[in-house]
């Protein structure tokens, strides 16, 4: 990513995608943007799309976003077809126009999935992603006074591990890249993060036995090693962690009065 | 302009937190569930809380504008949270991190609320390990620490650059299993329009379900405002986009006292402005200044490339005029250095509105990889934005708005001046005075939600009589139906300008007049230009699309017109205020080295402001703060 070889501005022509409701057939609104500064974000693109469209007499496009700095998890676009569009380890509000060239046609459209309905133009339902971690994704520890921090020791490189997978935003990402729409790599981040840590051991084999299951039931798919998920992924949050997940469910299964 | 009565505990100020809870009226376990607590907001504090007043027992209904509770703007705080834990035997103490607050608060802040926010600031870094946030580990596997400004030992924990997240997440976990167990009902994309207040009491709220349009209303023996602070008054700010003032200001059009709103953080660094599409602006975390060194060119306009201005044409002004602390100087000093310095010309950048901030020596001491890890998240980010790798020329940034210290005012049991409603977090007044110290907000959220509230809010539950009440009430038909009429309005004018266009005009007369420097003629000229700028919202705003239907246009309108109803009131707070403190700076306040000059005689007060109308002058009540175990002195960082 390079500033330098960048013009300052190019003209870009967006294709919004438009859908009233769930129930909507849906189709893509064209929007010619002229003088798009390259130091823009995606969204303050889309940002000036929208004042031309409320100049124009239309109603401006539905999105989500809030943070716009790549941890809050909100945006969701798609964007040519590339979940958070074409830069690795980015959220779509992270995303700038000095990765468009000049006279690029955009795509926009929303996340895909089953397990995501959609509600209006890009703005999906991921409240599917909560039941998940409702299934188990903490630890039972109630507000109180637990021991003194630092009387629980947790080896440096575990402590990393369970940070890398903690890393997740719950944008759906991963779901939505997936040919699939599996929800595993958001489900074994969370699940990894806590079977790392000595902390998450007394709920080990609950958890995932819960959260695995309530995620099939919410009709996400399953992996079949495509590696989608990762490479999409905002964060670059390891596949490895659904292996650990499978891991863990199998040992879950078979090793625990729990799984039998 | 009466004193009023904080009901701060007396005696020994170490136990009075104690003792203050052991006069508490209490709720036996078993009739918790027959109470109902609203829980608007969902961030540390509103998490925090919903799930521990759950985990009670009580019967809690909570609110959040995001999809989902995890993804409130707390999540996005980067640098640390402080705790007196003294894990690294640097002689710190409960008492030290008090007076450091207090201190750093420039004496504007209550003693006893600090105090016990210093007092539990331990137990939240216990719960929060015992819940699984993954914090920074030593090789040993004991906790990590890192040094943060206007101190001078290393209390911050953290977690990467998310410390945010990962206690959010914390929280957010601890939130799903009360709602797994069926103690607390998640509203999401629910928007707080109004506070129903019934026989003086706040007994309920009336949401827009954001989503349908359609409003709800909801009753409650108590309402908690977790709604975080009003930075986007600026228009640009470093708070996320949704982040708003409405639920607050409903409540203070409602009667609960708004305080000290002139008390704003600017914070040092942050990724300059770069343009007028420029929609928010991103915090580079002040961990940075651990290792970072900030310095601009001695000589004005110097158009060198940093790497070419030899050591002695920089003046690596924080470390000349505040040797002491040197780069780790507080907040608001910090951004004030560097808008001394860009006025004087010796800005750098296309704009000259920006300063360095170079990991050349830290890099060639530690070497590229220890950086790296302590710091490689947020130079990623820096470089997505900007385009430069700041791992070879220096990072330039700018002061942001960032957090404000001003709010609802509450008293020691974070209850508000309505009965029945209290307020946590950011959305108070209460601990950070004039100036907030970095890694204290994570602290003071946390605190008031997992610790503070659940014991306090048994004044309004257990303490004082009221009728049941149903959403049938008449106040509740009345509320929704005002709220419902505003909302007509606005999308009523189909007016020539967009909401986006009026809220950057307001913007830029807020941090032109009622930012960094500030004084008299100005501010009365920024109450006059906002008022008139209401005036065009009402008349000329255009909002695209229908009431009954997801509309961010319509919600963003909605917070904008409160917005310009609170601008003018800050600014007319920041004009009543003839002293310089913290945050606050009137030019014509300052001492020959141009430090902030307090007032202690007629301004050692918290300015709580009564209600009267818009556009009229709201009344003002003083509360007096003594400083029974910090010492009044002028703060010094030198």
């Amino acid at each position: 990513m390079s500033a330098q070889a960048h013009p300052e501005s190019i003209n870009v022509k967006l294709h919004l995608w438009r859908q009233a409701g769930p129930e909507d057939p849906g189709s893509f609104e064209k929007v010619e943007l002229k003088d798009i500064s390259t130091h823009m974000s995606f969204l303050e693109m889309i940002d000036v799309a929208n004042e031309q469209i409320l100049e124009g007499g239309g109603v401006a496009v539905c999105f989500d976003h809030d943070c716009r700095e790549g941890i809050c998890g909100m945006c969701s676009m798609v964007i040519n077809g590339q979940v958070h569009g074409p830069e690795p380890g980015v959220t779509t509000c992270q995303l700038h126009m000095r990765s468009f060239a000049d006279g690029d046609e955009i795509y926009v459209e929303p996340f895909r999935a089953s397990g995501f309905p959609i509600v209006r133009d890009l703005v999906v339902d991921r409240s599917a992603l909560d039941k998940i971690v409702m299934a188990g994704g903490y630890i039972s520890v109630n507000t109180g006074s637990p021991q003194d921090a630092n009387s629980m020791l947790v080896p440096k490189d575990k402590a990393d591990l369970a940070m890398d997978a903690a890393a997740c935003i719950g944008c759906g990402a991963c779901v939505a890249a997936c040919p699939n729409a599996a929800a595993m790599l958001f489900t074994g981040a969370k699940v990894s993060q806590l079977a790392l840590l000595p902390q998450g051991q007394p709920e080990r084999a609950s958890r995932v036995l819960g959260m695995v299951d309530t995620m099939d039931s919410l009709g996400f798919g399953n992996c079949t090693n495509e590696y989608e998920c990762m490479a999409a992924c905002p964060k670059e949050i390891d596949v490895s962690n659904i292996a650990r997940m499978n891991r863990e469910y199998l040992r879950s299964s078979i090793g625990s009065a729990e799984g039998v | 302009m009466t004193n009023f009565d904080s009901k701060c505990p007396t005696g020994p100020i170490e136990d009075r937190w104690t003792k203050h809870k052991f006069d508490l009226p209490l709720v036996n376990p078993a009739n918790r569930r027959k109470f109902t607590v609203i829980v608007v907001g969902s961030g540390l504090a509103g998490s925090a809380a919903a799930a521990s007043l759950g985990e009670m027992g009580y019967n809690v209904l909570n609110f959040c504008i995001q999809d989902s509770p995890r993804r409130a703007h707390s999540i996005a705080a980067q640098g640390g949270i402080n705790a007196a834990k003294n894990y690294r035997n640097d002689g710190d103490s409960v008492h030290r991190l008090f007076y450091d607050t207090v201190k750093g608060g420039d004496f504007r802040a209550r003693e006893s609320n600090v105090y016990r926010l210093a007092e539990v600031s331990n137990n939240i870094i216990d719960q929060a390990a015992a819940q699984g946030v993954p914090f920074a580990r030593e090789y040993g596997g004991l906790l990590d620490n890192r040094s943060f400004g206007g101190a001078q030992v290393s209390r911050t924990f953290y977690a990467r650059g998310q410390t945010g997240q990962q206690l959010l997440l914390g929280a957010y976990s601890a939130l799903m299993r009360q709602v797994s167990a069926g103690t607390v009902r998640m509203f999401p994309r629910r928007e707080m329009v109004d506070l129903a207040v019934i026989d003086g009491q706040a007994r309920g709220i009336v949401v827009r379900n954001l989503i349908t349009g359609e409003y709800e209303r909801y009753a409650a023996d108590a309402v908690l405002l977790c709604t975080g602070g009003y930075g986007n008054v600026f228009y640009l700010s470093t708070n996320a986009k949704a982040c708003n003032v409405t639920a607050a200001w409903r409540a203070h059009r409602r009667g609960a006292y708004f305080a000290n709103p002139c008390f704003t953080q600017i914070h040092p660094t942050c990724i300059p402005v770069s343009g007028d599409y420029q929609s928010k602006l991103t915090l580079m975390s002040e961990s940075l200044r651990n290792d970072g060194r900030v310095w601009v060119p001695k000589q004005a306009g110097d158009s060198r490339k940093p790497s070419e201005i030899p050591e002695q044409e920089r003046d690596y002004y924080l470390e000349r005029r505040y040797p002491s602390f040197g780069n780790l100087a507080p907040r608001d000093v910090a951004s004030r250095a560097a808008k001394v310095e860009c006025d004087a010309g010796q800005g750098v950048g296309p704009t000259g509105q920006a300063v360095f901030l170079d990991f050349r020596d830290a890099i060639a001491r530690d070497g590229k990889p220890v950086i790296e890890a302590k710091y490689g998240n947020l130079f990623q980010m820096y470089e997505m934005i900007t385009g430069t790798n700041p791992y070879e020329v220096p990072m330039m940034i700018y002061p942001a708005v960032h957090y404000t210290m001003g709010g609802l005012w509450v008293d020691y049991n974070l209850e508000s001046s309505i009965p029945g409603l209290f307020v946590l977090g950011e959305a108070n007044f209460s601990d950070h005075g004039a100036n907030r110290l970095g890694a204290s907000a994570l602290m003071q959220g946390l605190a008031d939600g997992y610790f503070v509230a659940p014991s306090t809010v048994t004044v309004q539950i257990a303490g004082r009589k009221r009728e049941a009440v149903t959403t049938e009430h008449e106040v509740f038909a009345a509320i929704e139906h005002e709220a419902r009429e505003r909302n007509t309005k606005i999308l009523g004018v189909r007016g020539s300008r967009s909401a986006t266009d009026i809220h950057r005009e307001l913007g830029k007369i807020m941090w032109e007049k009622v930012g960094m420097g500030r004084n008299a003629t100005g501010l009365a000229e920024a109450a006059k230009e906002i008022s008139a700028l209401r005036e065009v919202f009402w008349n000329d705003v255009h909002v695209s699309g229908d009431p009954n239907h997801l509309n961010p246009g319509l919600e963003h309108a909605a917070r904008l017109a409160d917005f310009l109803e609170l601008g003018e009131f800050f600014a007319l707070d920041a004009l009543h205020r003839n002293e310089s403190c913290g945050g606050h700076f009137r030019e014509e306040y300052q001492t020959s080295e141009g430090e902030a000059q307090r007032n202690d005689e007629e301004f050692s007060y918290a300015a709580a402001w009564e209600f009267q109308g818009v556009g009229q002058k709201p009344t003002l009540h003083k509360e007096d703060l003594s400083f029974e175990y910090v010492k009044l002195a002028t703060r010094s960082y030198k």
